[in-house]
């Protein structure tokens, strides 16, 4: 199954116009999202037992909120062909760090919590489903190496 | 039966007062179904849901909005007894309806992210957590007569 099949060229453009008016907050929101996350869905603390601290807002979440944003931005770039251009990354996760990818479904929710907050008039219900696809193909684009 | 702390009875209904049933209740529907257009299975006596424009204007959406946001100001006030009270509408959605019960948990993530758009950065991680901890017993509760 193609990108192509999964995101249409609208999705596409769509995401990529909010991506532009959106990334330059690209830290905040990945630090807000994960330390929701975190708070909401505490199951997920799980595979951070290493970070000293856990709380919103701490150093750690912060960093890695920032890493995951940065993952997101790849991706916009990359949108054309995710399973390809997120090679690495679904071979980190798969190999790695082992993430349950019930756990990427979560994470998008948070992601599209803070967007909502950030951003409320620019996040249209048609802005929404086409992250929401976006995120979810990226998701899916993760899990290929799983197995 | 859930329990609940005064903390959280507190947070809930400190975000269900900023909710205006009117207002949010418009919205509701218009963003379930460009989300999850699938859901317009159930809507067939509702007239044109099928293009954005026409979605965004449909009275009886609007108005269906509203009903299922007097439910929710209903389990609001009952807070320890939302499965009773739910049991009827649940049997409704099951035998009448015939709704599949995934969509509660869709539109509930509908309602967190209209929600978010409207109290931005007062539905905070903590607030977040407690506000998904009711929507999770209300969903649960539109679950229960499903057997």
């Amino acid at each position: 199954m193609t990108e192509q099949t999964l995101l249409s060229a609208k999705d596409k453009a769509t995401v990529k116009a909010f991506w532009a008016k959106i990334s330059s907050s690209g830290e905040a929101i990945g630090a807000d999202a994960l330390s929701r996350m975190l708070v909401v869905y505490p199951q997920t603390k799980t595979y951070f037992s290493h970070w000293k601290d856990m709380s919103p807002g701490s150093a750690p979440v912060k960093k890695h909120g920032a890493t995951v944003m940065g993952g997101v931005a790849e991706a916009v770039a990359k949108i054309d062909d995710l399973t390809a251009g997120l090679l690495s990354l679904s071979e980190l996760h798969a190999f790695t760090l082992r993430v349950d990818p019930a756990n990427f479904k979560i994470l998008s929710h948070n992601i599209l919590v803070v967007l909502a907050i950030m951003f409320p008039t620019d996040f249209t219900p048609e802005v929404h489903v086409a992250m929401d696809k976006f995120l979810a193909a990226v998701a899916r684009a993760l899990s290929e190496k799983y197995r | 039966m859930v329990k609940w702390t005064e903390e959280e009875r507190r947070i809930i209904r400190g975000v269900w007062e900023k909710v205006d049933i009117d207002e949010i209740g418009e919205e509701l529907w218009a963003r379930a179904l460009i989300v999850y257009p699938w859901i317009d299975r159930y809507f067939g006596s509702f007239g044109d849901i099928f293009t954005t424009t026409a979605i965004l204007k449909n009275p009886k959406l609007a108005a269906l909005g509203k009903v299922v946001l007097s439910a929710l100001d209903t389990a609001v006030k009952n807070m320890d007894n939302v499965k009773a009270m739910y049991a009827p509408l649940s049997r409704q959605h099951y035998e009448k309806i015939k709704v599949d019960p995934d969509n509660f948990r869709l539109l509930a993530e509908c309602i967190t992210i209209t929600i978010a758009c409207k109290l931005r950065a007062e539905l905070n991680p903590q607030v977040q957590a407690t506000w998904q901890k009711f929507l999770s017993a209300v969903v649960e509760a539109m679950n229960s007569q499903y057997k």
